[in-house]
């Protein structure tokens, strides 16, 4: 199984400028990749663009040949900086794990997940929890690939450390492929294999 | 136990419910016959007897008050309904993709605000006959605006919420989406957006059948018994007007604060105070 | 024992004997009265025990975990806690007290808030005549110096904050409280969203602002930027300070470093190990009589879990804990 990304182009709207050019990028199950840059060099839009949440005006994102289906569960998941934002304030966590296809209740105590937790509100919980429900949404979807956008950038360095030897020993385990965006360099060798450099970006667009 | 501030709304707020609904009920309850009156009783002042006095025709105004209150209060409940529900079809269907739905919909609540309420009430009601149905539909058709244009904001805020994209991307369906994520998130502001449609809906209801354009003279309308009694205010029936007019001024504000309890209640940040 | 810490702290040259603390905080908590669900009402207290003292001169960073009330710290400072909240304790402002109508005389004046987001700017008023504001002498020229410095472009004068991107609004923010005559600083979470060279610009000048006599609280996650721009670290662990050190002592490592939170902190970074202590820090809510950090403490003892250990010097800095070294 590989993601691709051929020659994709993307913007804003027609007024703005390019912020993605003729970019390309390759990833076979199983791999992880870390995106490094500064902010607003792209970083995210194109983790938007990985996951099926954007559309690229040219070019296109192929898993294994064939388009990112847009009616059923997406193959590529997205975790976000904000765990907040990614979950409906109104639910309780249960209804926010209910939400995936796979059930798998069992699961979570290794998963790092509290079963008290699940009758909570999310703003009972710190962002660092919250990340975690993030985190096992997008493993129990059943997603070969996952991308993380800075997830740990809002998290104290104990709670990125246990997000990030989850994530790693669950990648391992589901041959799942990484992809890590992150600003920081030490953290971005630790948990990658490989890493691409994203600042060049925007000088050539 | 300690009272504290959310305990006393809520002791408000069940308070004013039971008090409108005591209302509602004993105008139901009260018989016709009650309220047909002799003129040997006409023209009477207030008394233990009849504590709001009695009107030109000997009716006992007391009873006619509560029963009118009691049919006002039913048109405004049906008419803030209809009202609320047409809203919440109108905020919602900004969720379709048309663009040119969302024009038209912009366009027709812009098209309802500009003219004024009572004129639109009038003209509708006096095209369908007047009666309790051209009042009812007049009502119902102009005071969805407002609420459907709250509706729809919310709806627009919640449909580029983060976690509504993440629902989609794990494969969830437009009407899933619909159901779980935002009807919930809209079913307080539209239950608190219903109660303060009533206290307008009541109001509208009783100055249109002042002007003569609602309800037939026969029913026993708050807008009905005010006007009646204009006719004999300068004979010093000076009852006639002033314990009805309270009356509705008492249950208008009543729904007006049971509104804006439910939605203190309900808005997260005023209801840590 | 006093002698030795005096000549201790010597060591560092801010701090020299008799100075008086710019801002010292004992025994300060916050607390929020909230619903829960239906009618109970709950009492949170997000901050409890803190403790903190910092030098005209100094950078002192406040480490901690998201929830363990650092930005609720700087309103308790300023005086601009929402209503429901209860504050106790003590704060002495250049030795004095600092009630609530000197906290209104001094904000904005003597202590200046850097805050978090653009959600502090007015959304009306163009940003350079905002940043400008209504200081005399006029100060347009130092604010564009200032602006040329960050990289910010001049057109961002006549933009409107909601037009600025992350990093930019920081940018601004960071130059408003540049310009400001305050003798105390409180930047909270100034770099997320800066590229690493405009985080580290921005520390920088920090940093000129203390080495000219300012004294800065800088409120930041960053452990890594914040080990090397600021003098002292405070660690607070759910709203507790648990201990404060020289900087130089995290750049030192476990050894150093006092308290086994703090110790833990070094440990999980990614170039040092990054190895996670289990467990999660305990609520605002929950009510723990003694130390906070006992259930994931290796050197948990009866002790611990009975009565929080008071705060007390080693080794040229505080600690609370009873078995630190």
């Amino acid at each position: 199984m590989v993601l691709e990304a051929r020659n994709i182009f993307f913007r804003y709207g027609r007024q703005q400028p390019w912020l993605l050019k003729d970019f390309s990028l390759r990833l076979d199950r199983g791999e992880r990749l870390s995106l490094l840059g500064p902010s607003g060099c792209g970083k995210s839009t194109l983790a938007m663009l990985l996951a099926g949440y954007l559309q690229p005006e040219r070019g296109e994102i192929l898993l294994d040949g064939q388009l990112l289906p847009q009616k059923r569960c997406c193959p590529v998941q997205l975790i976000s900086q904000h765990p907040e934002q990614a979950i409906n304030p109104r639910w309780r966590l249960r209804q926010v794990l209910e939400e995936c296809p796979l059930q798998q209740e069992d699961l979570l105590p290794r998963l790092g997940i509290e079963v008290a937790w699940l009758d909570r509100f999310p703003r009972e919980l710190s962002g660092g929890e919250l990340q975690r429900f993030c985190v096992v949404r997008a493993l129990l979807s059943g997603a070969p690939y996952l991308i993380c956008d800075e997830i740990s950038t809002m998290l104290d360095a104990i709670s990125q450390a246990q997000i990030w030897q989850l994530l790693l020993r669950e990648a391992e385990e589901r041959k799942l492929g990484l992809i890590a965006i992150s600003h920081n360099p030490q953290l971005a060798a630790r948990i990658s294999e490989r890493v691409l450099d994203l600042s060049c970006l925007q000088q050539e667009g | 136990m300690k009272m504290n501030h959310r305990k006393l709304l809520l002791f408000c707020f069940a308070g004013s419910l039971l008090l409108l609904l005591v209302i509602c009920l004993l105008g139901l309850l009260i018989p016709e016959s009650a309220v047909s009156g002799s003129f040997l009783e006409a023209r009477q002042a207030p008394s233990w007897e009849h504590p709001f006095g009695t009107d030109a025709m000997g009716r006992d105004l007391f009873l006619r008050t509560l029963k009118g209150l009691s049919t006002s209060m039913m048109v405004g409940l049906a008419a803030s309904l209809i009202s609320a529900f047409i809203a919440l079809l109108v905020g919602v269907a900004t969720v379709l993709p048309s663009r040119l739905l969302d024009s038209c919909i912009r366009w027709i609540i812009d098209l309802f605000m500009s003219i004024p309420h009572t004129v639109l009430i009038i003209l509708i009601s006096f095209s369908l006959g007047r009666g309790l149905k051209g009042l009812l539909v007049g009502i119902a058709a102009t005071h969805w605006c407002s609420l459907a244009r709250l509706v729809r904001a919310e709806v627009l805020q919640l449909r580029n919420q983060h976690y509504v994209a993440v629902s989609r991307r794990l494969g969830k369906s437009g009407s899933w989406i619909l159901r779980h994520h935002l009807l919930p998130h809209l079913a307080p502001h539209f239950l608190v957006g219903m109660v303060l449609l009533f206290p307008h809906a009541i109001l509208h209801e009783a100055s249109v059948s002042f002007l003569g354009f609602g309800m037939p003279p026969e029913q026993p309308a708050i807008g009905m018994i005010l006007s009646e009694s204009l006719q004999y205010i300068s004979a010093g029936m000076w009852w006639s007007a002033l314990f009805p007019g309270l009356l509705l001024v008492l249950i208008v504000l009543l729904f007006d604060r049971l509104g804006e309890n439910l939605r203190k209640q309900l808005d997260p940040y005023s209801a840590q105070e | 024992m006093k002698k030795i810490e005096r000549a201790e702290e010597s060591a560092f040259p801010a701090r020299r004997e008799g100075t008086v603390p710019l801002l010292e905080i004992m025994d300060l908590s916050i607390s929020f009265r909230m619903y829960g669900e239906g009618l109970a009402q709950r009492v949170l207290e997000p901050i409890s025990n803190l403790y903190l003292r910092v030098y005209p001169g100094e950078i002192l960073a406040l480490i901690g975990s998201s929830g363990s009330g650092k930005s609720l710290l700087a309103a308790g400072i300023l005086g601009i806690l929402p209503p429901n909240a209860c504050q106790k304790g003590r704060l002495l402002y250049k030795g004095k007290d600092l009630n609530p109508e000197r906290q209104a005389a001094l904000r904005g004046r003597e202590i200046a808030l850097l805050p978090q987001s653009v959600s502090y700017l007015d959304p009306l008023m163009r940003v350079g005549a905002q940043v400008d504001g209504y200081r005399k002498p006029f100060p347009r020229e130092k604010r564009r110096s200032i602006w040329k410095r960050f990289g910010l472009p001049m057109q961002t004068e006549k933009m409107y904050p909601y037009q600025l991107s992350g990093g930019m609004s920081r940018r601004v923010l960071l130059s408003t409280a540049l310009l400001s005559e305050a003798e105390l600083l409180i930047a909270d979470e100034p770099t997320p969203g800066m590229s690493l060279e405009q985080s580290l610009e921005a520390l920088r000048t920090l940093r000129q602002e203390a080495d000219k006599g300012k004294a800065i609280i800088l409120i930041t996650h960053d452990i890594d930027l914040a080990a090397s721009f600021a003098d002292w670290m405070a660690f607070l662990y759910a709203g507790v300070t648990v201990e404060l050190a020289p900087a130089r002592d995290f750049r030192e490592g476990t050894q150093a470093l006092r308290h086994p939170y703090s110790q833990a902190l070094w440990r999980a970074l990614p170039q040092n190990g990054f190895q996670p202590i289990p467990g999660f820090q305990p609520y605002a809510g929950e009510e723990i009589p003694g130390c906070r950090f006992a259930d994931r403490c290796p050197y948990q003892t009866e002790l611990c879990r009975a009565a929080l250990p008071p705060i007390r010097s080693l080794r040229g800095g505080e600690v609370r804990c009873y078995h630190g070294t």
